[in-house]
């Protein structure tokens, strides 16, 4: 009863955010379906007069609907940037296949009897199309369409990955932050979107011939309508344009605090970390929310904006373990603690970038790094039990995951299993809550503001001391949860906004107070 | 009118139409007759080029039907199918009027003919509104007929038309179809398997096998005069009945002892032999007096009725 209440309250408060996402959601499902049916129907009518070309088009569709859809999305931002048209375009490709199948299937299964009278009575081949064959297949058309568009509300959802909008921003928003009152906020909507255009569609699947006439006259100018939700909002504005990921949308010591502390006013998309720093490169964005390790940093010759408020916590990584574990695998704290204190930022930073952009594998910058420092053992293989390591799906855990792995392998007698890309925080620490893995690293400012969740005053008074906030965490993850926070490794990866190199220096905004002054300014 | 000048059809290296030639006169019901899979649908279909011909000529109105364009020419041509083939998301009236549609006719004309057709072919006038699966097999027929005939096309081809109904319904529809005016006066090709109802409708029967023409000629030259052996076996099993039915009483008028100039009914010679026999037994009546409008009358008994039509069978035997 009170998760129900917190969840209204929360979509009450955000309610402006919300009708937004809901309307940018609806907007991009119709968009793409438009389209889709304009590709989707012609290739149908096609394939059904030149059957032999019917295994060639409905084999290539079937094969870009397997395409998974997160790959697809990655799959269109060379060719098409950041924002909409990526979107549109793989929500499109998703939406053909049925729309492809269902039009040659319904023109096929047209009685050849019926064709043939009106052949008899000397209707040509359009009229044969228009007035015979499309009208009589309209049930099965419509049958097409409304799979395609359950499947878009679906697919729209990742949308927000690449700065496309949708409820996919609460959603994955949520599951960074382990808000699960935000992710509802998105999910609910989402499938109650699903459910109603799928019982509308089906009511007007089963009208009879009269009905359906009038119905598809008027359906082409409500999906217009209804796709003009994405259009219009996406047509205002210009000056710098900030691309912010889910999570640091939601987060005191995100956007949030960027309001709060700072007054920052800039047109924002969200947007996925995966792509954010080269659209930055690339000038679809002005300012990012990146890490301030992150390999690309260097790649794409960002610049990080001097924090001069201290809003953005420390973000210390060390490993959390599991008492229990320590307790079971005796050997297995010291070894982790042979990694600490051994990288500093800059090391960090270089090793993100050997993976990020020299697409070196984990496997081998860690091993480089562990040889380097004289850390490298090879493995034991002993058989004195398997521990399981966890990491979040982004390169820089994958590395340190990689240097546990060997060091447990080189060290010990355990042997290693490793799972990686356990998505975001919430997925991650939820696996090591229910044993499902015995550590993983974690970030000192994570586990203050989205696992913790202390009140703002705690947070105020903690955050500007790293110590503090290690101490903090460390003592109040042994009470809640008996997780033991071990030694930190070295680096800070907190959260920064940066620019280009470039376009910092043309404009001269090196601090966030700059930036709010120059935004005021223009 | 039309004419056939040596046409065939191949499919790969079957032939299904083998150098067929006839000719249709105006006004006159030519039936082709087979069984399935001798080509006299492939045949009837080649005259609207709902199939093309590989080979000769079909002239349809005394023009080579390949030189017009392929949809003006279905337009002038009825066509009535065993399925019937009536557009189920057309209401019957919207069926019955896709032709004057596409040739563009003003509303009112179409909805007077639409209305003249309904009651020509006992239509109720509350089925305009229907949709087609709302009508009895018989009724929808009837609509596939008026659709046929709405643009009064000079030409009908009909294939299997009443073959998908009962018995009952086949009966009086063929009896109605017999008997409309309008049809009196269009060349009719009609495809069916069945003899009886060949013999029914036909003036001319082009009988058909693996693609070629057997005979063409009128029910009692088949009859009689089979042109060959298989014309003589396909109508062996019916050929009594189809005898009665073709021969009317004034074929066989001369063979037929005069009258006795009674008083009672008279009736005309243009009976069939077969009705005569009807009357004898369900009237029960010994004799039955005709008049041949020419003053003379002759009244017969069965007995007369069988004597004089074996002599007029043997008659045939000896031309």
């Amino acid at each position: 009863m009170n998760e129900q209440q917190t969840l209204w309250q929360f979509m009450s408060m955000e309610s402006d955010k919300l009708l937004n996402q809901t309307l940018q959601h609806i907007g991009l499902t119709f968009i793409s379906l438009l389209f889709a049916v304009a590709v989707g129907l012609p290739l149908g009518i096609l394939i059904a007069r030149k059957r032999s070309l019917s295994g060639t088009v409905l084999g290539i569709a079937g094969i870009l609907q397997t395409v998974p859809s997160i790959a697809l999305l990655g799959f269109m931002i060379p060719v098409l940037g950041i924002g909409a048209k990526p979107a549109i375009v793989a929500l499109l490709i998703y939406a053909l296949l049925p729309i492809i199948r269902n039009t040659y299937t319904g023109i096929i299964g047209v009685d050849k009897h019926i064709t043939e009278a009106a052949k008899a009575l000397g209707m040509t081949k359009f009229q044969i199309l228009f007035k015979i064959e499309l009208p009589l297949a309209m049930p099965v058309i419509l049958a097409g369409i409304r799979t395609a568009t359950v499947i878009n509300v679906g697919v729209a959802t990742l949308a927000s990955y690449i700065a496309a909008g949708g409820l996919g921003e609460f959603i994955f928003g949520g599951i960074s932050l382990n808000n699960t009152n935000m992710i509802l906020a998105g999910a609910i909507p989402a499938a109650l979107l699903a459910i109603v255009l799928d019982a509308l569609l089906a009511l007007i699947q089963k009208m009879n011939f009269k009905k359906l006439r009038k119905i598809l006259m008027v359906l082409p100018f409500v999906i217009i309508v209804l796709s003009a939700f994405y259009v219009l909002p996406s047509a205002y504005g210009s000056g710098l344009k900030a691309g912010f990921t889910p999570e640091f949308m939601g987060r005191q010591d995100g956007d949030l605090g960027l309001k709060t502390a700072y007054g920052l006013k800039i047109r924002t998309v969200v947007i996925s970390d995966a792509v954010m720093y080269k659209a930055a490169f690339t000038k679809e964005l002005d300012v990012i929310s990146g890490y301030s390790t992150d390999g690309r940093l260097k790649a794409f010759d960002l610049k990080i904006l001097k924090d001069d408020k201290g809003i953005f916590p420390p973000y210390y990584a060390a490993p959390i373990v599991l008492q229990s574990s320590l307790e079971k695998f005796p050997d297995l704290e010291n070894t982790l603690n042979l990694l600490a204190g051994k990288i500093t930022d800059s090391v960090m930073t270089d090793l993100n970038y050997r993976t990020d952009y020299l697409h070196q594998s984990p496997e081998r910058v860690a091993k480089d790094f562990l040889v380097k420092n004289g850390l490298y053992k090879s493995p034991k293989n002993g058989g004195a039990g398997t521990i399981k390591i966890g990491s979040k799906i982004f390169g820089e855990q994958y590395i340190l995951a990689e240097m546990y792995s060997m060091l447990i392998k080189g060290n010990t007698n355990y042997q290693v299993e490793t799972k990686t890309g356990l998505g975001g925080t919430k997925i991650c620490f939820d696996a090591l809550l229910n044993n499902q893995i015995d550590f993983y690293p974690e970030y000192t400012g994570t586990g203050l503001l989205a696992i913790l969740k202390p009140d703002s005053r705690v947070i105020g008074r903690i955050t500007p001391d790293k110590d503090k906030t290690y101490a903090y965490v460390r003592n109040e993850f042994v009470k809640k949860y008996k997780i033991k926070w071990l030694k930190p490794i070295g680096f800070n990866n907190a959260y920064a906004l940066m620019m280009r190199q470039k376009q910092s220096a043309e404009l001269n905004v090196n601090s966030i107070t700059e930036l709010k002054n120059h935004l005021d300014k223009n | 009118m039309i004419e056939l000048i040596g046409v065939s059809k191949r499919y790969g290296s079957a032939i299904a139409v083998n150098q067929v030639f006839f000719k249709v006169n105006e006004g006159e019901n030519l039936v082709l007759l087979g069984t399935s899979g001798c080509g006299k649908t492939t045949t009837l279909k080649m005259i609207n080029r709902l199939i093309e011909t590989d080979e000769g000529k079909i002239m349809v109105n005394g023009k080579d039907n390949r030189n017009q364009n392929a949809e003006q020419l279905r337009r002038g041509i009825g066509y009535v199918m065993q399925n019937i083939g009536l557009f189920p998301h057309y209401t019957i009236e919207d069926n019955i009027a896709v032709v004057p549609k596409l040739l563009n006719w003003d509303k009112k004309k179409t909805a007077d003919r639409v209305r003249e057709l309904l009651l020509k072919l006992h239509l109720p006038e509350n089925c305009l509104k229907f949709f087609p699966a709302e009508l009895s097999g018989g009724q929808q027929q009837r609509v596939g007929l008026a659709r046929a005939l709405i643009a009064d096309p000079p030409v009908l081809l009909m294939d299997e038309a009443f073959g998908a109904l009962d018995n009952v319904t086949r009966t009086n529809i063929q009896q109605e179809f017999k008997n409309l005016e309008e049809l009196k006066r269009k060349t009719i090709v009609m495809v069916t398997h069945d003899v009886q109802e060949a013999f029914e409708l036909a003036d001319r029967i082009c009988l058909m096998d693996k693609g070629q023409v057997m005979q063409v000629g009128t029910p009692k030259e088949l009859l009689f005069n089979p042109a060959n052996e298989f014309s003589r076996q396909f109508l062996d099993g019916q050929r009594l009945a189809l005898e009665f039915k073709v021969i009317r009483v004034k074929d066989i008028w001369s063979n037929l002892p005069d009258g006795k100039n009674k008083t009672e009914k008279v009736l005309n010679p243009e009976l069939s032999v077969w009705e005569a026999m009807e009357k004898l037994r369900s009237e029960t009546v010994e004799e039955l007096t005709f008049h041949d409008g020419k003053g003379i009358v002759k009244t017969l008994t069965f007995d007369d009725l069988t004597k004089a039509f074996n002599q007029y069978k043997n008659s045939w035997h000896y031309e």
